[in-house]
């Protein structure tokens, strides 16, 4: 389990924003997890609270985009979506693809700050 | 109060990604060839390192490694057996290792006077796959004892390697390990991925997989071709 140490990698990331910001708190958090990123967002929601108390970002709602892994196939020459992290074959034509074109990604897209106006 | 969105759109681990990209820069200068090792606990990376490690040495490769656990520097005094540098990183309970250990670790080794750097990790199947420590190769490894269906059970981790090595190949009939099931279940999370069946005990299978190191190493050397 890792999820508690991509929390505080998380809050790192926001709490440095929002200072430069002059933010006083963090409300929301906007995350964007791929199946092969390697990380559970089960897991992540149930470490955030954890991981995010005694900062910024405290109380805050923490909102999961999770995406799945899209492959090229060489055959059907066009990128298509995979389902589950099984199987690496065009879901079409059955040819296999070790050309991962989405599904990696683990990114801080947005969060949401309060400031005295 | 006013309330703000904020866009960002970076990574979490963009400090480890840009320090893993510094440390494969550093090592492409140095003309080191960086292969990391992950595997379950017990699957055999260590008795399969020192084994490698002996094997390299006798051919006059400089070799040298970095051995990550949680706690106990016991597997960096067993390869340091082998008579090669070797440093251990304790992660006291952390699951994998980071890229900006790597660094602290290598701090005083001069990196242009190897040829083969080892990276050993944590014991752990899940975890490291979202860290690269920039290595330029990562090699998965599963014992035969484990069940042929492990790469399916751990798909992230057998997608980001690129070469698995099955290990412990002297127990397979013993334990009738199903040599078919075990690649079929490696091609379906990683189609088209090199795989190697070993015994560092036995010695079987070790000479294909020093060859294929060695290849990597000598690609490595080379000079970038002049456009």
């Amino acid at each position: 389990m890792h999820e508690l140490s991509i929390v505080y990698s998380v809050v790192a990331a926001v709490e440095e924003r929002a200072r430069e910001m002059g933010a006083t708190k963090v409300t929301a958090v906007s995350l964007r997890i791929g199946a092969l990123a390697g990380v559970v967002p089960d897991a992540l929601r149930f470490s955030y609270d954890v991981g995010t108390a005694g900062t910024l970002l405290e109380g805050s709602a923490l909102s999961i985009e999770e995406r799945p892994v899209v492959i090229h196939c060489a055959r059907c020459d066009r990128d298509v979506t995979i389902e589950g992290i099984q199987r690496f074959r065009c879901p079409t034509c059955d040819t296999p693809s070790a050309d991962i074109r989405q599904g990696r990604e683990m990114e801080l897209v947005s969060f949401e700050v309060e400031s005295a106006p | 109060m006013t309330t703000r969105i904020v866009e960002v759109r970076r990574g979490i681990l963009k400090k480890n990604d840009e320090m893993a990209a510094a440390l494969r820069g550093r090592f492409e200068a140095a003309g080191v060839l960086v292969v990391s090792l992950v595997s379950s606990p017990g699957a055999g990376k260590t008795e399969f390192l020192q084994k490698t490690l002996l094997a390299l040495r006798a051919q006059g490769l400089r070799v040298a490694a970095l051995v990550g656990d949680l706690e106990t520097d016991n597997d960096a005094r067993r390869l340091a057996e082998a008579g090669v540098p070797v440093k251990q990183i304790l992660t006291h309970g952390r699951c994998h290792l980071e890229a900006e250990w790597i660094g602290d670790h290598l701090a005083d080794w001069p990196l242009d006077a190897l040829d083969i750097l080892f990276i050993e990790n944590i014991g752990n199947l899940v975890c490291p796959a979202s860290y690269d420590l920039g290595e330029a190769v990562r090699v998965v490894m599963l014992s035969v004892t484990e069940g042929e269906d492990k790469p399916l059970k751990y798909p992230t981790i057998f997608n980001g390697s690129d070469l698995a090595i099955i290990t412990k190949m002297d127990l397979a009939a013993a334990v009738e390990f199903d040599r078919a099931a075990a690649h079929a279940a490696i091609a379906s999370v990683r189609p088209g991925m090199p795989v190697l069946e070993c015994s560092a005990k036995r010695g079987t299978g070790m000479a294909e997989w020093l060859a294929w190191l060695t290849a990597r190493q000598a690609g490595q050397r080379q000079p970038a071709t002049p456009a």
